[in-house]
């Protein structure tokens, strides 16, 4: 395995880079879009469930046929990253809708008014008081997003766009399991790299929470 | 009466005009409420769930609109004021203290200071003061609402709602989710705050017993909100106006009243009292088997039996009776006649303000004042009769 590794070295560690962008970019594009449309799901309680319904149910198309179908729809090259990114943001839309929702509404009541009846308005409520108390539901969803879009990335490869999905196409078409163990190594490492920034940055986000654990 | 005489002389900080709030479904939460809340002074709205009282009090700072009528703050029209301009000269204190959970105790503090863009130090600095103010200690200030008990966090948010030194406080049942105890203490310290700071206050209870303790006047809501009875505490427990009223006040109005009653110039008798610690004498030439024991600086520590054959070691420890309380000679009759019918031995003692013994006073004598009292007033009366 090694000796693959030296021997490939660029082109894994390119197709490393293309499996970080394609996997983080419709994060952030995805958690920016579900930011407004959870808030309205939980402004307005009589949308929360029909949204939450249709975003739920994007989850529901099987990945491949939307990589397929992106081109159609967006009339993008085939082997566009493109292609991925916008599939993979809808996947995160659909996981995090609910979750901004939830988080949300998590905030306690008696918070959410102590702020209205400081002055606090509309926006400036929502990002200084009612977002900052949301992070830690919102981080658990934003969690199993990534983790879910480093695995997704990888069926990416059947339609032949560059990241580590490549070596299990590749070590399938020549019955060579090296690079196969080598992706699935490379893919849970990247998920762990991931889910252990996204745990750290919660953790600047929301020092309340570790000074309560440890009273 | 008392209230009406002052409210002429006084500017009305908070004034309901015919102020109403019905629903989109029919039900009326407050039906015509007029009402004043003196400035100054403590105003509290009284009655079972459904009267209207909260709804009545977030309409003050337009957390709830009125369907009908006015709120005037010093003669300005709420309605024609930007809500949360408003809400930031309106300090709010409700019952979970509400505190922001992300921010340390000191930040909480400064929220309103901060949004009225005061510079940072000076609203620390104002911050520290305040918490020291109501009590909290220094090495809190940076911790987290989740790390205080629920008297703390309360104390944070009466300081919070102190903070850019609004003339007008709104408080939504602030002490009644903390135990009995704490919940004594918080009122006693808030009476105590309000006499140092002067502040309207608009306060809701549930507690006919807190409205009274608190209130410089007490309104008293009925279902549906209407305004029952406005009075003075003890010309509430005096004079109910109705059945509703008498009910809602409850028992006891007789013996509540003399907490109103101030014991003055009580008489007290000299009392044969045993240092904390030292034997009992088993004759101590006296009559009676009961001896007060107190301590080196003259407080009294508890009632010893030197009859009692089962327990005769010096005066301490399990030998103390501690059953009696204690009333202030500066005190009220309520106090006094506690004293005398808590202690086993029949005299109720009487202490100064640093709690050091006086003496000690029977029930029959505090009747006695209290009868003696109530006549004086029966032949001086005649315009104080018949109102309410």
């Amino acid at each position: 395995m090694l000796s693959y590794i030296s021997d490939n070295a660029s082109t894994l560690l390119r197709w490393t880079g293309w499996h970080v962008v394609l996997s983080l970019a419709p994060l952030f594009i995805g958690l920016a879009l579900a930011l407004p449309i959870g808030w309205l799901a939980n402004r307005y309680r009589l949308v929360y469930a029909p949204l939450v319904a249709v975003t739920g149910l994007l989850y529901t198309i099987p990945s491949l046929a939307l990589f397929v179908f992106m081109p159609l729809i967006l009339g993008t090259q085939i082997l566009s990253p493109v292609n991925i990114i916008i599939a993979l943001s809808l996947y995160t839309l659909a996981l995090l809708v609910r979750t901004v929702a939830d988080g949300l509404a998590s905030v306690p009541d008696d918070v959410t008014q102590a702020a209205t009846a400081m002055g606090y308005k509309g926006l400036g409520r929502l990002i200084r008081v009612e977002l900052p108390i949301a992070v830690p539901v919102i981080a658990a969803g934003v969690r199993v997003a990534t983790v879910s879009n480093v695995s997704l990335v990888s069926v990416a490869a059947i339609i032949g766009v560059p990241q580590l999905g490549q070596l299990f196409t590749s070590g399938f078409q020549l019955q060579y399991y090296t690079p196969i163990g080598l992706g699935i190594i490379g893919c849970v490492i990247l998920a762990l790299v991931f889910d252990a920034i996204i745990l750290g940055v919660t953790k600047v986000l929301t020092p309340w929470r570790r000074q309560e654990a440890t009273p | 009466m008392i209230v009406s005489a002052i409210s002429v002389r006084l500017k009305h900080m908070i004034r309901f005009d015919g102020v109403s709030k019905q629903y989109p479904d029919g039900t009326k939460a407050v039906d015509e409420l007029t009402l004043e809340a003196p400035t100054g002074q403590i105003t509290v709205l009284v009655g079972p769930s459904g009267c209207g009282k909260t709804t009545s009090l977030r309409m003050i700072n337009r957390m709830i609109e009125p369907t009908g009528g006015r709120i005037l703050i010093d003669d300005r029209d709420t309605a024609s004021m930007n809500a949360a301009e408003l809400r930031r000269g309106i300090g709010y204190v409700i019952q979970h203290a509400g505190l922001f959970p992300h921010r340390t105790i000191l930040d909480n503090v400064t929220t309103v200071p901060k949004l009225l863009g005061w510079d940072k130090k000076q609203a620390r600095d104002r911050a520290r003061e305040l918490l020291d103010r109501v009590g909290l200690s220094s090495e809190l200030v940076d911790r987290y609402p989740g790390q205080l008990s629920g008297g703390q966090q309360q104390r944070v948010g009466v300081a919070r709602a102190l903070a850019a030194d609004p003339p007008v406080m709104l408080m939504d049942e602030p002490f009644s989710a903390v135990d009995p105890i704490v919940r004594h203490q918080l009122q006693d310290e808030f009476l105590r705050l309000q006499d140092e700071l002067g502040k309207t206050i608009v306060f809701v209870t549930h507690d006919i017993d807190e409205a009274i303790k608190l209130g410089d006047q007490v309104a008293v809501l009925r279902v549906g909100g209407h305004l029952a009875q406005l009075a003075a505490p003890a010309d509430l427990l005096a004079r109910p106006v109705d059945d509703f009223v008498a009910d809602f006040v409850g028992r006891d109005r007789g013996y509540r009243a003399l907490g109103f009653a101030r014991s003055g110039e009580i008489p007290v008798h000299a009392e044969e009292t045993v240092r904390l610690g030292s034997e009992v004498s088993v004759d101590g030439g006296s009559a009676d088997r009961w001896v007060l024991a107190v301590d080196s600086d003259g407080r009294p520590a508890g009632w010893v039996d030197r009859a009692s054959s089962d327990d005769t070691g010096p005066a301490e420890g399990s030998r103390l009776h501690r059953g009696g309380t204690t009333a202030k000679q500066d005190g009220t009759l309520r106090e006094a006649l506690d004293a005398a019918l808590s202690s086993p031995s029949s005299r109720g003692v009487i202490v100064d303000a640093d709690g050091r013994l006086l003496g000690t006073v029977t029930a029959q004598e505090v009747l006695d004042l209290i009868e003696a009292r109530r006549s004086d007033a029966r032949s001086g009366a005649g315009a104080g009769s018949g109102t309410g």
